[in-house]
């Protein structure tokens, strides 16, 4: 899974030539809420002003890739990831600035790029090949490659409209990464497709790499974007907010989708019903420092949980799990696995663990609070009480932190010490 | 598929010949001269990807029916037999104008392409908007393709009327067989530049296309086709609306097409110096086609969204 990526561009002899270049690209959409000409009319002029809403979906992006880089594009829904995707693909034009790009293009938007329902599949094959820019010749040559990589079978000759989706996808991907291109635009269609035509695709993405291939993607698995991409582009409302190393990238895009998070929670919170026993609140940090800085590996953790009761719970049990961003359970315990039995619960009441000398890995953790009675049964949980991050590592990945050291052993001498 | 070990060669070469590509710029085009030439020159690359797509329509369009494509002749040969029966015998048209089955297959046949073109080319960017939303292409493409595939049943459809005018006429080769091709050329172009200029801008109000069904059946009522045109000059005299009249480039074609093929019309009066009126025609229609195409590429801009 993650082999450790031993090129990198600026190893490459030849110096990685642009090939995109996107310079002041700004793109406004005008949504109109008439459509029709009587509408239209009648709602001209001033009027019609008040039925057009303008946004800008794009503003001033200013981005540069060199060739055999595989990007990601990443971002929540409404960000301008698509959009973004689909300028530099020339499919919409920017409202202001200019994209200019070499080499031949391949892009993959949505479901099956261009197939025509009422054709089979071969027919579509022909069509879809041609339309990326190949020959008919060079398609025949290629058409057993593409068919086999597809899994498509016998079902080649049949229409188009009565594949499943995830037919359909793989015979879409399968003409695209056929048809030679030197940059590959995919939108989230990895997701769709069985996993061991994903492990496929993966693993053509990384051939793809390997021959200098540049691929730009647009991805909400943001493992996805760890793994393959060696750098990822994170838009927030059509700007960029950050560009470069895509572990750095998803870390400053979790933090974003946190913001969100505690701002709809807030806004919601009014409407809580109020349990009998509950969780007030929880913080996290690290002794010594305050709440938020980054927690270091080495650190002891301090989580201060409060609880309350309305009425009187005689054993009761406060515990804690620790999640990381793809919701994982990392770390949990609660007093009854540490023989500790608390006093009855009738007013607030907070406990505090120590966590001593954790080693996380890097990125952002979430602590979860429950109150649970003496049958294991869940009063009150609050997910997500409160979270800390954990700095980038750049020489390991994953949720454990530990130091690694590399060196080269020579195999014979190696057998030979291990009999 | 590439071994990995060949792969940084792979890699090398991949990168050199990228560097010694120069970098293009998606889409400006400013002058409109100049745009015009790319836009030209970009469907010219295109010209398999066209003939595909011509076979896509034709292919998609009868896929599942039984008759296939027997559909594109049965119904001018219904037109036929209608017009023929209802007007030319119940309303008695048939009996000033000799060898009247010919002569309205003639005017129809004209007529039909101008209309298919016109029809299908409109809803082409709609109908292809799978397409457009995820590709780029040239999309001037959309509506070429309508324009190939209605040019093959209208040969298909010619092809019928030959045989006819064969069988029925006297003297079926003669030198007026020459209107035929400078009132195709009219045909063509006045049809694909009604339809780039309705194609783009039915993506922004879907009411063009209705709009287009209804100026459709006003036109093929307003050409010579189940009437002739000295019945128009009788009633209209020699004047200015008789010169209306005669200038719609439709009404041209179809008399420039009877002039070719309904050979049974010798004696029957034509407006005067038809090919310079043909030729002054297509010349117009030729600077239509060229606002018409600089018109949609301004439009097509946008395509992708509003679809």
């Amino acid at each position: 899974m993650n082999s450790p990526l031993l090129e990198t561009s600026s190893d490459a002899p030849t110096p990685a030539p642009v090939v995109i270049s996107a310079k002041d690209v700004s793109k406004r959409f005008v949504v109109r809420k008439d459509n029709a000409l009587k509408e239209r009319l009648v709602t001209m002029g001033k009027l019609g002003r008040q039925h057009r809403q303008e946004f800008w979906a794009l503003r001033d992006i200013d981005i540069t890739i060199e060739a055999g880089t595989t990007v990601g594009l990443i971002g929540h829904n409404g960000s301008g990831k698509s959009t973004l995707l689909k300028v530099i693909g020339g499919i919409i034009q920017p409202t202001t600035g200019t994209v200019s790009r070499r080499g031949r293009m391949a892009a993959l938007l949505e479901l099956g790029a261009g197939f025509h329902p009422d054709l089979t599949g071969r027919e579509n094959v022909f069509l879809n090949a041609s339309i990326l820019g190949l020959t008919r010749k060079e398609t025949e040559d290629r058409f057993d490659d593409i068919l086999s990589f597809s899994g498509i079978g016998d079902f080649i000759d049949t229409q188009v409209k009565f594949y499943s989706s995830g037919m359909y996808v793989r015979l879409a991907f399968s003409v695209a990464v056929h048809t030679e291109p030197d940059v590959l635009l995919v939108d989230e269609v990895l997701a769709v497709g069985d996993e061991a035509f994903q492990r496929k695709c993966l693993d053509k993405i990384r051939s793809f790499q390997e021959e200098g291939r540049t691929i730009i993607l647009v991805s909400h698995s943001l493992g996805q974007v760890t793994e393959l991409c060696d750098r990822a582009i994170l838009l927030n409302r059509g700007e960029i907010e950050f560009d470069g190393n895509a572990h750095q990238a998803v870390t400053a895009f979790r933090n974003i989708l946190e913001e969100r998070r505690v701002e709809e929670a807030a806004a919601a919170s009014p409407d809580v019903v109020v349990h009998e026993g509950h969780v007030l609140g929880a913080t996290v940090h690290a002794v010594g420092k305050a709440i938020g800085d980054p927690v270091l590996p080495g650190d002891d953790l301090r989580i201060v949980m409060t609880f309350d009761h309305d009425d009187k719970l005689n054993d009761w049990i406060g515990a804690l799990q620790i999640d990381n961003a793809s919701g994982q359970v990392v770390y949990g315990t609660k007093n009854s696995l540490m023989d500790v039995r608390l006093p009855p619960l009738s007013g607030p009441v907070s406990l505090e663990y120590i966590i001593h000398n954790v080693t996380f890995g890097s990125g952002k953790y979430f602590v979860n609070a429950s109150l649970l009675d003496s049958a294991l049964r869940h009063v009150h949980d609050m997910p997500q009480a409160c979270t800390f991050n954990v700095p980038f590592y750049p020489l390991a990945t994953g949720t454990v932190h530990a130091e690694p050291t590399l060196r080269v052993l020579d195999a014979a001498a190696h057998q030979a010490s291990a009999v | 598929m590439t071994a990995s070990k060949d792969s940084p060669d792979a890699r090398t070469a991949r990168f050199r010949r990228l560097a010694s590509v120069p970098l293009d710029t998606i889409g400006s085009r400013s002058r409109p001269l100049a745009g015009a030439w790319t836009s030209i020159r970009e469907i010219g690359d295109q010209k398999e990807m066209l003939g595909l797509l011509v076979r896509r329509d034709l292919k998609a369009r009868y896929k599942d029916s039984a008759l296939g494509f027997l559909w594109s002749l049965i119904r001018p040969i219904t037109q036929l037999i209608i017009y023929y029966v209802v007007v030319g015998k119940f309303l008695g048209a048939a009996r000033g104008i000799p060898d009247f089955a010919i002569y309205i297959f003639t005017g129809l046949t004209a007529y039909t392409l101008f209309s298919e073109i016109v029809a299908s080319s409109t809803a082409s960017i709609i109908g292809n908007a799978g397409l457009i939303k995820k590709i780029y292409l040239p999309r001037e493409i959309f509506p070429l393709a309508s324009v190939g595939s209605a040019s093959f049943n209208f040969l298909i459809q010619l092809a019928i009327l030959v045989v006819a005018a064969v069988v029925v006429g006297s003297q079926p080769l003669s030198l007026d067989l020459l209107y035929f091709f400078p009132s195709v050329m009219v045909l063509l172009v006045y049809a694909t530049a009604l339809g780039l200029l309705m194609s783009a801008l039915n993506v922004y109000l879907r009411d063009v296309q209705y709009l287009i069904e209804v100026a459709l059946m006003v036109l093929m009522w307003a050409s010579p086709i189940v009437y002739t045109w000295s019945m128009v000059r009788d009633i209209l005299g020699n004047g200015i609306l008789l010169n209306i009249y005669t200038s719609n480039p439709i009404t041209l074609s179809v008399l420039g097409f009877q002039q070719a093929f309904w050979t049974a019309g010798e004696g029957t009066p034509f407006p005067d110096n038809l090919l310079l009126r043909l030729a002054v025609t297509l010349v117009v229609g030729v600077v239509l086609l060229f606002v018409s195409q600089r018109v949609f590429s301004r439009l097509q801009g946008n395509f992708a969204q509003e679809l």
